[in-house]
């Protein structure tokens, strides 16, 4: 499918032309643009990810992948456009209350607490109120506990939960920041490089992850690391100088020459 | 995140105490129309110029509600509270940081010493507030009043210890922690740092209040001079003395500073600026992490020590 095709399609989503065709997408974007000095970081024309999807976006260094994603999360405000997650303009939105309508977001670099323990940082994480008076307790409900060493001993971190998360290797803290991302049960995930600085069996294992995720939550991989890509098995974004330039399953973009030229034949 | 404020806020309960203890202080006599006796530091001071003649002087509204001790203890310690939670919720919510923080809270606090000094606004100007006689009915000058204050203030120097302990025990200590460590990832779980941070200051402002009221009975006196940008600082000498991040280096370094403080001042006056001068930069470029880091690194090498020959 081309770009044109593509668009197409998503144009006929677009809520401009039918706001019930948003609702089919979890995620939606609309004449998103993000402009820094001068230079268009992300200009996209319409594009979206439909519920319970897996969806990986690549792209060479600078393409827009980790903007679009702030851009998604609040983090940064577009130049124009707009973002709509289940039908509901959010591009205005804090980044909290983004958060609390089920955005969540890993950060490239694993973003946790170094001086609270594995069990404290999964605490922060997990879902509910976050107004002052909710954290007047000790502790956690008993539920929530279990919940929390549930998913530690999925990622094998259940016998370190007790260890400040600054002796924690770098693999292990990938796997801290993606299972506070899991805990806090988003509807969509933004998981920005979680392969990053793995060996390659850690990357295995964070594939597993991930796949088992797709079954109840919608995700957003953004990566680099092409034999990641592989094992998720999922469609695939080539974005290229902030715009979409394919779309589709990695067989038919590794043979797609506009991707070839700007990414994969490096 | 330094704030300069706290001095302000010290004062605000000096202030209310002060009010309390004038409208209770000597000496008898002037009497306004509504039957209120004025206080006699604020008659001495008495703005006249504003159009009034002199047997004009009405006690201001404001110093009503500060003739009951009950209504006192409460504002002192609610007011702080208030203005904090204002500065706060303007300040943290437009996400001002750092050293521009540091700038704001001196900007008000200097605000507030200007207010505070002007005669025109009947809270007795630079003079400030003094000629007290009794708190709650008690000889003030006397020693067991005295040494009662002192005891006062130890219980509440304890109760307060054991509150920011326990604070820091519960799951808002954590969430304060991941605040203070990276407050950007927080959002992205649906936290609203400025919420914490504003409770977090306005707690510490309250309790400044409280320790203002607890020193304006012991001192005999309360001035805008206590909200200068020299207090300010001295309180964060005392932090940074005493050790940054814990509970026990705040009070070790208030205690610890001070005893300085009052023995060099009686032996030999001219050096106290330089001691503390010297024991501020001293202390960041040498034990950045106070009087508690060194303890614990001492009872740490201690530990190698016996491990190693064990």
């Amino acid at each position: 499918m081309n770009t044109t095709e593509l668009i197409a399609e998503y144009r006929e989503f677009s809520p401009r032309i039918n706001r019930i065709g948003a609702r089919d997408f979890l995620l939606f974007v609309e004449d998103l643009s993000a402009v820094f000095d001068g230079f268009k970081a992300v200009d996209i024309g319409a594009w979206g990810v439909k519920r319970n999807e897996l969806r990986v976006v690549i792209g060479p260094n600078g393409a827009g992948k980790t903007t679009l994603c702030d851009l998604v999360s609040g983090k940064t405000r577009p130049t124009t456009g707009k973002v709509y997650f289940e039908g509901d303009d959010i591009t205005n939105e804090l980044e909290a209350n983004i958060a609390l309508r089920g955005i969540g977001r890993k950060f490239q670099t694993p973003r946790v607490y170094d001086s609270l323990t594995t069990f404290e940082n999964m605490e922060l994480a997990l879902p509910g109120s976050r107004k002052v008076r909710r954290f007047f307790g000790r502790t956690a409900g008993a539920g929530e506990n279990e919940n929390i060493l549930q998913i530690l001993e999925r990622v094998r971190l259940k016998d370190d939960r007790h260890t400040e998360a600054k002796h924690l290797s770098h693999g292990q803290r990938q796997w801290l920041a993606i299972s506070m991302l899991i805990l806090s049960s988003p509807k969509l995930l933004l998981v920005d490089e979680p392969a990053a600085g793995l060996t390659d069996l850690e990357t295995e294992l964070t594939a597993e992850l991930l796949l088992e995720l797709k079954d109840e939550h919608t995700i957003l991989v953004i990566e680099h690391d092409m034999d990641f890509v592989r094992q998720l098995n999922s469609k695939v974004t080539v974005l290229n100088e902030g715009r979409i330039l394919a779309e589709g399953e990695m067989d038919e973009l590794t043979a797609n020459e506009e991707v070839i030229e700007a990414y994969l034949g490096r | 995140m330094l704030s300069l404020c706290q001095a302000l806020f010290f004062a605000l309960g000096g202030y209310a105490m002060g009010m309390y203890l004038a409208h209770h202080g000597g000496p008898e006599g002037i009497i306004d129309k509504d039957g209120w006796k004025l206080p006699a530091c604020l008659f001495v001071v008495y703005p006249y110029d504003v159009g009034e003649a002199p047997g004009d002087a009405m006690v201001p509204w404001f110093w009503k509600p500060f003739f009951s001790l009950p209504l006192t203890l409460l504002l002192g310690v609610a007011l702080p509270g208030v203005v904090a939670a204002v500065i706060g919720y303007f300040g943290f919510r437009s996400r001002v940081r750092g050293v521009y923080f540091a700038i704001l809270t001196q900007a008000i606090t200097v605000a507030g010493w200007l207010v505070f000094c002007m005669n025109n606004m009947k809270l007795c100007g630079t003079n400030g507030l003094t000629r007290f006689n009794t708190i709650a009915g008690f000889e003030l000058s006397s020693h067991s009043v005295k040494f009662g204050l002192y005891l006062i203030t130890l219980i509440c120097l304890i109760g307060v210890f054991c509150l920011c302990r326990f604070l820091v025990s519960t799951r808002l200590g954590r969430v304060l922690v991941a605040v203070r460590d990276d407050e950007t990832n927080l959002r992205f779980f649906g936290y609203k740092p400025y919420m914490f941070k504003m409770f977090v200051f306005a707690l510490a402002a309250a309790l400044g209040g409280l320790g203002g009221m607890l020193y304006t009975p012991q001192m005999g006196i309360v001035t805008p001079e206590y909200m200068t940008a020299k207090w300010s600082i001295l309180f964060v000498i005392w932090v940074a003395v005493g050790g940054r991040g814990t509970l026990s280096g705040a009070v070790l370094g208030a205690i610890g500073v001070n005893l300085v403080y009052n023995f060099l001042t009686t032996r030999w006056p001219e050096a106290w600026p330089f001691v503390q001068g010297l024991l501020f930069v001293g202390v960041v470029l040498l034990f950045p992490k106070g009087i508690a880091g060194l303890l614990d690194l001492i009872r740490f090498k201690r530990l190698a020590k016996r491990t190693a020959e064990a």
